[in-house]
């Protein structure tokens, strides 16, 4: 009775604090599965990364949630834990449209850098806003008194972001112009701009050098415990992955092979079959 | 060194043009007399002309890279003349008074072909504003532009047979007319992008001339619509002269219109979508903005732009015919907005005053206008791909917190 009551608070507390819940994910290229009935979630406040040698699906799976490819079957809900009504509603968000699923609140990064490089920092950072903002033609022709507020806004909106990530030095620099790590930086800064609960960062370490990498880090741990966005990341950096995940899910062939804490992992021999062949766990 | 080598280069090709051309430069065969006669001094003239001309070009070419390399060096832009236009003050101000004053003085020192020329040139400013919107910023590749002004100009053309309805009335019912015609073509065609886009407008834009051309019952086919009313002014009627001048005056108070309205919406929340969707269409997408949406009100305004002068084009010629919309018409206003520079509305006016202006003053060596027409576009686009006024978008610039 006491055992089914404290199971029933747990399951009641774990559904009301998952920000992300995949269930059953489904997704094929012709004849080829890319995901394989995957499951995952990130709860709030979590940072849960995805690895999986390359070609495992990582990036497809992300493509998936974002509604940059409709899957072919599973569920994917999301909870804004922002919700204004306390009630906890899940929302499918299988086939919406990209644009969509960012007003829902889920913002990623791309692996290779995505930036409008012929725009300014600040007017990347600016795109963000768009879905929060709603001025219109009118608006932009009369430039009436809404809308002049709505752009004075917008810019301080987006400096705030632009500091937090410790990118204003650039403000008005063009975006092709940024070194990569503040590039790679600024893709970050763009999509907090949409004001997400969940952040998808592609490979935000790659390419980056050691230095970068240890201060990237301290960037993703400062934007969850600060802006309490939750995020779920895919990384190949090992050294970067272990220091900051909550959780690990490992995928190979579309398929979860493991998932648990850093050091569950690092153990878990499949992984490690996984990553370096079968020799090593022969 | 590299000096010889390209004196090396520049004598092959010289070689290569004596070699090809020599049938037709040198042998000229004299039928009557039976007399082949060799002009060999053709062939010399030739060989030399190609050698010089080869040896500038790639002269031209090498300073093109050497000027490449050196920026890339300094690892900065350097300022490109069209921000400068913009962001200097000295300079602008002036200029702009000088061409205020000219355009206030122009009808009545010139005469009244120069105003008819001039007014001309200021639809296609206009026009080429109207599609930088669509191709400049939001980076859809129309190529049937023509099919929305040639809509303009019968509606007015036919609103004003059938019922008589004047130029002002018509004005706007022109602009929505485009507006509609641009959502109608728009719906289904935004899904394509870059080269399939082209096609389908293409298409769309020979439809709507093949339509004109053939529904007698509805356009009068070939034969056109004559005596459309010219633009009315408070039911004053004018002389020939002074309805060119109302005209030019009109032209030149809506070409402002154009540019205050483009100028605002491109520094505004649409624009800057527009501008992103350009850059990078699917990060634009991951960043909440709506792709059909934007580009929708992208492709609908442009052709709004393009009714309206559609109007002012059939009230301007009090006469229209299929034949004025052609494939032609929509390359014409095309090469205005890549050659004045995509994006940028100050090189879009630049754009039509060379492309609309160039061959009526060069009526004179009229044998060799599309010639020159044709070396100065393919100039163009090796030495200046991004076209004369580049980068010339006011960037959002912080200027410290707002309190």
């Amino acid at each position: 009775m006491r055992a089914g009551l404290i199971n029933f608070m747990a399951g009641f507390l774990k559904n009301m604090i998952s920000v992300l819940e995949v269930k059953n994910l489904t997704m094929n290229f012709g004849g080829l599965c890319a995901i394989d009935s995957l499951d995952l979630d990130v709860a709030q406040g979590e940072i849960v990364t995805l690895i999986g040698p390359n070609g495992a699906g990582k990036t497809t799976f992300f493509n998936c949630i974002t509604g940059i490819y409709n899957p072919a079957r599973g569920d994917i809900f999301v909870s804004s834990p922002w919700n204004k009504d306390k009630i906890k509603k899940q929302e499918r968000i299988n086939g919406l449209k990209p644009n969509h699923i960012t007003e829902k609140g889920l913002a990623r990064t791309f692996q290779n850098i995505r930036l409008f490089s012929n725009m300014t920092v600040l007017e990347n950072v600016m795109i963000g806003r768009h879905c929060r903002t709603s001025s219109g033609i009118a608006g932009a022709v009369f430039r009436n008194r809404s809308t002049v507020k709505e752009e004075k806004e917008v810019v301080e909106y987006s400096y705030n972001i632009l500091e937090k990530i410790g990118l204003s030095s650039f403000v008005n620099e063009f975006a092709k112009n940024l070194p990569y790590g503040a590039q790679r930086r600024l893709e970050i800064a763009r999509a907090m701009a949409t004001e997400p609960f969940l952040l998808l960062l592609d490979e935000p370490a790659a390419g980056m050098n050691l230095q970068e990498t240890r201060e990237l880090a301290e960037l993703i741990m400062r934007i969850r415990d600060r802006e309490h966005i939750s995020i779920l990341l895919i990384e190949h950096d090992m050294k970067f992955v272990m220091s900051i995940s909550d959780r690990i899910f490992v995928m190979d062939y579309g398929r979860k092979i493991a998932q648990g804490t850093p050091a569950e992992i690092r153990k878990n021999p499949v992984v490690i079959k996984a990553y370096l062949g079968d020799e090593i766990s022969a | 060194m590299i000096k010889a080598q390209e004196i090396k280069k520049s004598f092959f090709v010289s070689i290569w043009f004596m070699f090809l051309t020599f049938p037709i430069m040198v042998i000229r065969v004299n039928p009557i007399e039976k007399l082949i006669e060799w002009r060999w001094k053709n062939l010399a003239l030739i060989g030399i002309g190609s050698f010089l001309l080869s040896f500038v070009w790639r002269y031209l070419l090498k300073q093109k890279e050497a000027g490449r390399k050196k920026a890339e060096a300094c690892g900065v832009d350097n300022i490109s003349l069209g921000r400068k236009l913009i962001e200097d003050s000295g300079f602008y101000i002036p200029a702009l008074i000088a061409a205020a004053v000219f355009a206030l003085v122009f009808p009545f020192i010139f005469s009244l072909y120069q105003i008819n020329i001039m007014v001309t040139a200021l639809m296609y400013v206009v026009l080429g504003l109207g599609l930088n919107i669509v191709v400049g910023l939001a980076g859809l590749l129309d190529l049937g532009y023509v099919a929305f002004y040639a809509v303009g100009a019968y509606s007015y053309a036919l609103l004003n047979y059938h019922f008589g309805l004047g130029f002002w009335t018509v004005l706007p019912i022109g602009a929505v007319a485009g507006f509609i015609f641009g959502i109608i073509l728009g719906f289904p065609v935004l899904r394509l992008r870059g080269d399939y886009l082209a096609i389908v407008t293409l298409g769309f834009g020979e439809i709507i001339r093949l339509v004109l051309e053939n529904w007698n019952e509805f356009s009068f086919g070939p034969s056109g619509i004559a005596n459309i009313s010219r633009p009315g002014f408070f039911g004053i009627q004018f002389s020939l002269q002074g309805a060119i001048i109302y005209l030019y005056f009109l032209m030149i108070a809506f070409t402002l219109f154009t540019i205050f309205i483009v100028n605002r919406l491109q520094n505004s929340r649409i624009g800057r979508a527009w501008i992103a969707l350009r850059e990078d269409e699917i990060a634009c997408q991951a960043m909440g903005i709506d792709k059909t949406k934007t580009k929708l009100t992208a492709f609908a305004l442009g052709a709004t732009w393009a009714g309206m002068i559609g109007v002012i084009f059939a009230a301007k010629t009090t006469f229209v015919n299929p034949a004025s919309f052609t494939f032609m018409e929509s390359a014409m206003i095309l090469s205005i907005v890549v050659l004045g520079g995509m994006g940028s509305i100050i090189g879009v006016i630049i754009g039509a005053f060379a492309l609309i202006l160039t061959p009526e003053y060069l009526r004179a060596f009229s044998d060799y206008r599309m010639l020159i027409f044709g070396a100065i576009m393919v100039i163009m686009m090796v030495f200046r791909p991004q076209g004369i006024i580049t980068n010339a978008r006011r960037t959002y610039k912080f200027h410290g917190r707002i309190s």
